[in-house]
């Protein structure tokens, strides 16, 4: 088991040493990271005086060891714009993406595993199918698209729920199910799926036999071992929406961290862009690594082979 | 869900020329989703290379006489814009038309290259096995943990947004999705006899992997590539609502929607009907693919 643990972990900080080099090639991607960064009517002597300050003139491996060491202790330098420590702005905005995408997750879940387990246990009726088909619909959706038409009937037709900002539980109920819509129809889809394949399995016919009534069946002996496939693609989604919130952000005004980096990309503010691809990596690689541990803690089977 | 466990290949179900070639399709004309999907598919197809033939309005003329007239069966609509006009009085209709070009175009471009790198990266990976394996399937994990949205507006904000660039960055955050898929069908299949009667025959590497490997992985690859292409829909169209997407004046279905959002109280339909253009022709395909997934009989 520690031997895992200890695996686990290295991957993880080869999988963070990684995200570094990405992360520093990424202003270095045009070329020249001076001009990327300086605005356009900044004079030749200028951009090589900010070039010559940052220390861009230096071989590669030099800046990209000075850029990884910053990194390590949360110094991405300073924002361009806001002449504050980027790393610093990025995390102020963190509380408010991770709140977003907890209750996201939590509406999602909460929704979907029940569905999943009640279209399984009535596979093949209309229950099912509208179980289906609002999948199918949950997944083709663009949630921004959603987003702009629950704003446009639900808040501004009715004027009962805030469409922008954050402040009170109300500003977080639009943003955080526009994005459970997706997660919803995806988890939705697995349970059922796990479920369909569990309760063929030979101990669940058993169960049965012996006259369990079928509802302990379902919640105690079905899902139990639905677990491991659910717990994998929340956390999986979990990881996903935090990367992909900028979107659904954008739309709510949500200050999260993904608004505030499409703000920074359009302004060129690259400081602020590295620390949060950088910040939202690490949380991610942090995410895989409990959702592994999970793993075996919830089956012994796959303790050994991880 | 790991992508080694379920996957089921039945050695009986590769289509052979010649023999029951028609067995997939027949299947498909009786799944009605799968009838619908093809359809809804089709639609797009032709709207998307016959945009220019059916006689509308150009998607970029403006006539500021003509601004938010709305769709011809409204009060106040006429036929000659059929879903009405936008803010600058361009023709809503013409512009979700040619904003399936662009859409499916770049959709489609980096479903295609990334199949190629991903199948080939899985194939290896699972032919070979060992450190190459070890090796591809790092590069995989490092890569699933990053925001690869956020990530991907960066780049194309460095390097600027254009068709290729959109094409190329699309596909290298999703070619790993076909790597793993390919590689776990690949480790299986080496381990069938006729490759290794193949091997033992003294075939080339590039023989048994293009000859007896890639064939079978390939109805497999076909629904991965169903979703897929549908995914970066839905991505591109996310890009260029948020101004990273081909720039104007090429129409695209997510500026419309960006642009339609300051006006959506005067005019609705300026957000609905491109909103409707993405969801119905994500919508066809995943149907399309729930169908093929069905008849390649594989979990993904």
């Amino acid at each position: 088991m520690l031997e895992v643990i200890s695996r686990r972990l290295l991957y993880g900080f080869i999988a963070v040493v990684a995200a570094s080099v990405v992360v520093f090639i990424l202003t270095r991607l045009s070329g020249d990271p001076a001009v990327l960064m300086m605005p356009v009517d900044a004079t030749v002597m200028e951009i090589d005086a900010f070039r010559e300050r940052m220390g861009w003139n230096d071989p590669w491996l030099v800046q990209y060891g000075r850029f990884a060491w910053g990194a390590l202790q949360g110094d991405f330098g300073t924002s361009l714009r806001h002449s504050q420590p980027a790393f610093e702005m990025v995390m102020d905005h963190m509380p408010a993406t991770l709140q977003l995408a907890f209750t996201a997750m939590a509406i999602a879940i909460v929704v979907s595993v029940p569905l999943g387990i009640i279209t399984a246990a009535r596979r093949g009726t209309w229950l099912d199918g509208l179980g289906q088909l609002f999948a199918t619909f949950g997944q083709s959706v663009p949630n921004f698209w959603l987003a702009i038409m629950l704003i446009s009937f639900l808040a501004v037709e009715t004027r009962r729920l805030p469409v922008s900002g954050r402040g009170t539980i109300l500003h977080l109920v639009l943003p955080s199910f526009t994005i459970a819509v997706g997660v919803i129809a995806i988890v939705m889809r697995l349970t059922r799926t796990s479920m369909l394949e569990v309760i063929s399995e030979d101990y669940i016919r058993t169960a049965r036999g012996k006259g369990i009534p079928e509802w302990r069946i379902l919640l105690k002996h079905a899902a139990r071992n639905i677990m491991i496939p659910i717990v994998t693609i929340v956390g999986l989604r979990f990881g996903y929406i935090l990367g992909s919130a900028v979107v659904v952000e954008t739309v709510f005004a949500w200050p999260g961290v993904g608004y505030f980096t499409l703000q920074a990309i359009r302004n060129a503010d690259y400081p602020i862009v590295q620390a949060s691809v950088f910040v939202l990596a690490v949380c991610i690689i942090a995410i895989n690594l409990i959702v592994d541990l999970l793993y075996a803690a919830l089956d012994p089977r796959i303790r050994s082979d991880l | 869900m790991s992508a080694d466990a379920g996957v089921t290949l039945l050695p009986g179900k590769v289509t052979r020329p010649g023999r029951d070639r028609w067995r997939a399709l027949r299947i498909l004309f009786r799944n009605p989703q799968g009838v619908i999907g093809l359809v809804l598919v089709l639609v797009v197809l032709v709207v998307a290379f016959g945009a220019p033939y059916f006689g509308l309005p150009s998607p970029t003329r403006q006539s500021l006489l003509e601004t938010f007239v709305p769709p011809m069966w409204a009060e106040g609509g006429s036929a000659a814009h059929v879903l009405g006009t936008d803010h600058l009085g361009r023709d809503v209709l013409s512009r979700i038309m040619y904003g399936t070009r662009i859409s499916v175009m770049v959709a489609l471009g980096a479903a295609i290259v990334a199949a190629i790198f991903g199948v080939l990266m899985g194939i290896v990976a699972g032919y070979y096995g060992g450190r190459v394996d070890t090796f591809i399937m790092r590069v995989v994990d490092v890569q699933l943990a990053f925001p690869l949205l956020l990530l991907s507006l960066a780049v194309i904000a460095v390097l600027g947004p254009s068709t290729t660039n959109l094409i190329i960055v699309m596909a290298i955050t999703s070619w790993v999705t076909y790597a793993r898929l390919v590689r776990s069908l690949s480790l299986s299949l080496r381990q069938r006899e006729y490759v290794q009667a193949s091997i033992a025959l003294g075939a080339r590497d590039w023989r048994v992997l293009l000859r007896h490997m890639l064939p079978n992985v390939f109805p497999t690859i076909v629904a991965l590539f169903t979703f897929e292409v549908a995914r970066n829909l839905l991505i591109e169209a996310a890009l260029s609502f948020l101004g990273l997407g081909v720039p104007p004046p090429t129409p695209t279905w997510g500026r419309m929607l960006a642009d339609g959002r300051n006006y959506m109280m005067v005019a609705q339909w300026v957000i609905t009907y491109p909103g409707l253009a993405i969801m119905l022709s994500v919508l066809g395909i995943n149907m399309l693919g729930d169908a093929i997934r069905d008849i390649v009989d594989v979990k993904l």
